[in-house]
Formats: structure tokens, sequence, C-alpha cells
């Protein structure tokens, strides 16, 4: 059987992180997908990488969740479901510790969401129109 | 020039939005209603870490921005299968597509050999064709 790196494993549940970070997600499921116990796999995991696997899945989340701040008008619940975490009351309080500010707060921050997409201008023109218009064109004073 | 977006026609936005991405993996790029364009809904979506290029799930407007019988067409077209295909490229299309099915995508085809690699093909819930190919270059020599 061929020899695998023991960091193959680890890496394993890093991409695990990374692509399943919106399901419901936490380090036990990540060091069984490494195949190692817990307490194991999170030495292992800060050794390789340089931080535990809980921070590093609380930072991928954290970061979405700015994105989805800045990009769209989801409420601030629906982000934090959107990111794979339960309460708002901990995604408060996590986003808070790393952007030093209330997920409320750095949606303010910066321009509004409606402000940044970049609808193209044919559609802008083409759902702008006012839909209810009359010049009065089809009545006998209009025609003349 | 660059591509920056390319649109595909859905049925149902939220349906779709959950399909791209609790399905495919995909993130949202950006999501805004527009209440001064009649409530019009912005919607782009890519995979993570390709943050340049977005498919945009446009709603099928009514009149008086299509007309009924265009679109009719357009739901028509995308009924029969024909309205649009993203095709999606992967390291490894065996275990995606094992991936996707376990999620519940329903395969039109399974993971085959072709001449430029191993590629399957699924549908979006609107019937938008897409395709995902394991690419494999020619050897050289």
């Amino acid at each position: 059987m061929a020899f695998v790196p023991p960091a193959r494993h680890l890496l394993r549940a890093k991409d695990l992180a990374d692509s399943h970070y919106t399901e419901p997600l936490e380090v036990d499921d990540l060091a069984r997908a490494a195949g190692l116990s817990k307490a194991h796999f999170s030495r292992e995991f800060r050794r390789t990488f340089g931080e535990s696997p809980y921070v590093y899945l609380m930072t991928r989340r954290l970061e979405r969740a700015a994105a989805l701040l800045r990009s769209t008008d989801h409420s601030v619940a629906e982000i934090c479901l959107e990111v794979g975490l339960q309460g708002v009351g901990s995604f408060t309080t996590s986003f808070k510790r790393m952007f030093e500010m209330t997920p409320t707060e750095y949606r303010a921050a910066y321009p509004p969401a409606s402000h940044q997409a970049r609808v193209p201008a044919c559609i802008v023109r083409a759902y702008a129109r006012p839909q209810h218009r009359t010049f009065r064109e089809d009545s006998p004073a209009g025609r003349t | 020039m660059k591509i920056a977006n390319a649109q595909l026609w859905v049925h149902d936005q939220d349906e779709a939005l959950a399909f791209y991405t609790a399905k495919l993996g995909m993130e949202v790029r950006s999501d805004v209603t527009l209440p001064e364009m009649g409530d019009f809904r912005w919607l782009t979506v890519s995979p993570a870490g390709q943050e340049d290029v977005a498919i945009v799930l446009m709603a099928i407007p009514g009149p008086p921005m299509m007309d009924e019988d265009t679109t009719q067409a357009v739901e028509g077209l995308m009924a029969k299968g024909f309205a649009g295909t993203v095709f999606l490229t992967t390291d490894d299309c065996q275990s995606d597509y094992e991936q996707l099915r376990d999620r519940g995508v329903e395969f039109t085809e399974t993971p085959e050999e072709r001449p430029y690699g191993i590629d399957c093909g699924f549908r979006d819930p609107s019937g938008n064709s897409i395709r995902l190919t394991e690419v494999k270059l020619p050897a050289t020599a």
C-alpha cells in the first residue's frame, strides 16, 4: 500500500472545511475526515497549518459572512445560517472579535450592496421603465 | 477583454440559489433586490475561489420587459432543455459526481471517458444543462 504523508489526511479535513462550511460542520467532523481522534487532530492541524481547526473553520465562515454583508441584502440572521452557524448571538460575538465591529456596523461601513451590484445598463433601462404611462395618444384629443 | 458574467434564465430564483449553493457548492457573489426597478433581483453565483466570473440567475420577466409570447417561448425552450448550458471543469469528475449525486442532483449522463477527459452532465431545477468535465491534456512527445 502506498505511503500517504500524514499531512494529506489533515489537508482532506482542511478541504472539507473550505467546501462544506455552509453546513453545520464541527471540529469532530473534520477530525473524522482526517481519521484521527479530536485531540490528536487538533494538535496536528495546528502544528501543520499554524492555527487550530476551529479557528480555521470559523475564519472561513466569517470571511464569507463579511462578503455577504457587503454584496447582498440578506439579513444578518440569514447570513449567519448561510455560513453554517446556528446562533446569531455567538455569530455576532465572533464577528466582532475578528472585525472589531458588529455585522450591522460592518455593513453600514460599506456602500449599500445595491450600489455595488454591477447591474448592466441594458437591464436597468428595461426594468426601470415606467410601466403605466400614457401620453393620451390613444384619445381623440391626443390624435389631433 | 474578459468574461465577467453569463446569464441563465431560471424559473424560480430562490430554488436556483439553493441548487447552485447548497447542492453545487458555489458562493453568492451578489444578491440585491432593487425597488426602483420593480423589485428586480440581481443574483449571481460562482465557484469558491473564482470570484471574477459569475453566473447571473435571471428570472424570466413578464410584460413590459418581455411580451407574453416571448416569455412563453423562453419557458418552452427551458422546458425542452435548449435554453442554456454551463460548462464546468473539475480535478476529479468521478468524486464530484458521487458527491453531487448523494446531494440529490439528477444526472443525465454519468462520468464517461471522452477524448478530452472524463465528463458527466446534469440539469439545474429550471432545466438548464450543466456539464462537468475533468480535462485531460494530450500527452506530449
